[in-house]
């Protein structure tokens, strides 16, 4: 290809940028801190005005536990209040403490169904007082995820769907299109041994599903520490050329 | 009757005239425990008990106090209140019932309030001011709700006493053998009305909802209040929306010329049909901003029924407090993120004011009674307990029973069942000892759970326990349950 060519379709790409106004919203992002992550996200991690999708694999379809500590994680390094809308019963609010959501963070919305839990999620998207605005949803139709996604881009505040389901068959809902950034899936996986008795940290299979102008991409990450972030098994990282010494956490 | 009044050891009656006698219009506890009665002569009672303190009824300073105490019911519950002398409150619910989690919880939480005042009410939950008039007073019961559409069959067992009607009306029908409301609805309407007159069959179709009985809430000249009355009656909501903008600008003058800012706010549309629809919004803080106050009255204003027109509007300050001015800074750095009670505000008044909280742990190791959902606007700081100790986010509201295979006393599962799945552990962690809390429940006293977080072999990691320490019988049945998920 020619240099003028090349020059050309750099000026192309600009103008189309300047046409989409998502483009500059993708300039703030949030980074994982975690390199292998970090490198597949355009802009270098999860766009902060913008929607994303969490769901759980196997099992935690339907459980969603895994699914919640990975959004609690993001949705902690946004920085500031994050609002958590539900509306089945069995969310344990002090637990999220475990993923740096403490309880100064967050406020809680639950509403009594999922047209409550979509209302309110936009709602609040729209005021841009918090940070993060995490959502519980079982259904997300293409249309409520254009409103979330125009909502969070208005304000610069990120949502979370995080997608969970009453029984196991409906999770295929989540090939369905919907407009978000990003798709995740959390999977848990084996966990490391430890050398003594006892539990160590859970470690996840995480699929980035789909990634507007990525592409999709696994890891086997370790859960979400109180801080929000995730890492990747020393193991793993010692073997990666990124590694140095093995420390991958940076202000975010 | 304060301090200037008899002492509460003795017996007190009030005296007053029933038009052709002095009757005993009131008595105490220990005055009807000797066997007086209301609508007793005076001269009777005073023959019979010698020891009696009857003081004359003052029948407009009751009416007085039960006009204060309809304004009280005014700030504190609902926007239509109104006295319904000469001895009760009439209040409209409606939309203002899950504020408090209820009607149930409305009613505990007025009846508890009344009692800290050394009031003993009784109260009824019905369809119209009819029925709940008198089911509250001839009921029964001290708490009645009645299921919407249910209030007819209620009434029809009730006397015809409870219908409010002119007292000189009541032994004329019992002569006739109507004893009770419904032996009087189903009789032929004709002949009665000639005997009675248009206002028996006007109370019965009250009671029964045929006709609108609206309620006109209490006046008080001390709650700012502006209205607005039009030539033409409005009915679309763009023009509603508009003049409630306009209401609220004029309110909002009305309180920064007083310094106050309104907790909440109501808005009574009057429609050309003489009904009354209202709707207010509440806030976490006062607040004076005419923006936000619109925005949050015009959310609602889908759910009024304008029906053939709004003739008039009026908007009241019905619960007020100081406000001064604050300023705002202005600074270099980054543009302040927009208010957050706002974001509360507009929450609680769409969803119900618990909707909203935040979630403080309380120090306690049982999880059920771990988490206090607080107002988001608290500060309040909880216990770290729940926050450092390994808790999972989902927690089953009723522990479910698993089957599991462990070797006692304090060795985790080795498998266990659960939803007809089998699980095979690959490692755990625990037990974690958590002792029944006798102070809360004395049942609960010398029992225990002895929690354990297994990891299974696909990763998954549960909270399970088991009920009882596994050496000492008392302690527990030995039972195992799944409480819990972690990530």
């Amino acid at each position: 290809m020619s240099v003028a060519s090349t020059a050309s379709l750099t000026d192309l790409r600009h103008q189309i940028a300047g046409i989409e106004r998502v483009y500059t919203r993708l300039r703030t992002v949030l980074p994982f801190s975690v390199p292998a992550i970090d490198d597949k996200l355009p802009g270098g991690g999860l766009a902060v005005g913008a929607l994303h999708e969490v769901a759980g694999g196997a099992q935690d379809a339907v459980d969603g536990a895994a699914s919640a500590a990975f959004a609690a994680g993001i949705a902690a390094r946004t920085g500031g209040t994050v609002l958590w809308c539900f509306n089945q019963a069995d969310l344990f609010e002090p637990a999220l403490a475990r993923f740096g959501l403490t309880e100064d963070r967050v406020v809680f919305f639950r509403g009594k169904d999922e047209t409550d839990v979509l209302a309110g999620m936009e709602y609040a998207l729209r005021h841009g007082g918090p940070t993060a605005v995490v959502g519980e949803l079982a259904g997300l139709s293409h249309v409520s995820s254009q409103r979330l996604q125009l909502a969070a881009e208005t304000s610069g505040t990120m949502a979370i769907a995080l997608r969970r389901w009453r029984r196991h068959v409906d999770a295929r809902d989540f090939g369905n299109q919907t407009t978000s950034f990003t798709r995740w899936r959390v999977t848990e996986i084996k966990s490391e041994r430890l050398p003594v008795r006892g539990v160590g940290r859970a470690r996840w299979q995480l699929e980035l599903m789909r990634c507007r102008g990525g592409r999709c991409a696994d890891f086997e990450v370790e859960a979400t520490d109180v801080t929000g972030h995730i890492t990747v098994p020393a193991l793993l990282a010692d073997r990666s050329v990124e590694a140095g010494d093995g420390h991958f956490r940076a202000v975010s | 009757m304060g301090t200037s009044g008899p002492s509460r050891e003795v017996p007190l009656t009030l005296k007053g005239s029933d038009g052709r006698r002095r009757v005993i219009t009131a008595a105490d506890d220990l005055a009807l425990r000797m066997g007086v009665h209301v609508g007793m002569a005076v001269a009777k009672a005073e023959s019979l008990f010698s020891d009696l303190v009857i003081m004359d009824a003052d029948v407009r300073a009751d009416a007085i106090a039960l006009e204060k105490l309809a304004l009280w019911g005014l700030r504190h519950y609902s926007p239509n209140v109104a006295a319904d002398p000469p001895d009760g409150l009439v209040l409209d619910i409606k939309g203002a019932a899950h504020l408090f989690g209820g009607e149930a919880a409305l009613i505990s939480d007025l009846l508890g309030r009344l009692g800290d005042q050394g009031i003993t009410g009784v109260a009824a939950l019905a369809d119209t001011w009819g029925a709940a008039h008198a089911l509250a007073r001839f009921g029964g019961q001290q708490v009645q709700i009645i299921e919407p559409g249910k209030s007819g069959e209620a009434l029809r067992r009730l006397p015809v006493e409870s219908l409010r009607l002119p007292p000189e009306m009541l032994p004329d029908l019992h002569l006739l053998g109507l004893d009770t409301i419904g032996e009087l609805a189903a009789k032929p309407r004709p002949p009665l009305a000639k005997a009675f007159g248009n206002k028996l069959f006007r109370r019965i179709d009250q009671a029964f909802g045929r006709l609108a009985e609206p309620i006109e809430p209490v006046d008080a000249p001390e709650l700012i209040k502006v209205e607005r009355i039009f030539a033409e009656p409005i009915g679309a909501s763009e023009t509603i929306e508009k003049y409630t903008r306009r209401l609220t600008d004029q309110m909002c003058a009305h309180l920064e010329e007083h310094g106050l800012g309104v907790r909440r706010l109501d808005l009574h549309f009057t429609r050309t049909d003489n009904k009354v629809e209202t709707i207010f919004v509440s806030t976490a803080k006062p607040v004076r901003e005419p923006k936000r106050l619109a925005k949050l009255l015009c959310d609602k204003i889908e759910t009024v029924d304008p029906g053939w027109g709004i003739d008039k509007m009026i908007m009241t300050a019905a619960c007020v407090e100081p406000l001064t001015m604050k300023q705002t800074l202005a600074s270099f750095e980054a543009p302040a993120r927009p208010d957050m009670d706002e974001l509360w505000d507009g929450l609680a008044n769409r969803y119900g004011e618990d909707s909203v909280y935040r979630a403080i742990s309380v120090a306690t190791d049982i999880p059920e009674r771990a988490v206090a959902r607080l107002s988001p606007t608290s500060t309040a700081v909880g216990s770290r307990r729940n926050a450092l100790y390994r808790r999972p986010q989902r927690i089953y509201r009723k522990p479910e029973p698993i089957l599991a295979l462990a070797v006692l006393p304090d060795h985790p599962p080795r498998a266990f069942t659960w939803r007809g799945q089998r699980y095979a552990v690959a490692c755990a962690d625990g037990p974690e000892r958590v002792q029944g809390e006798w102070w809360v429940s004395p049942r609960e006293k010398g029992k225990v759970r002895d929690y354990f977080i297994l990891e299974v072999e696909s990763g998954e990691r549960f909270w399970v326990f088991r009920t009882g320490d596994g050496v000492h019988e008392n302690t527990g049945s030995l039972a195992w349950y799944m409480h819990g998920k972690f990530e």
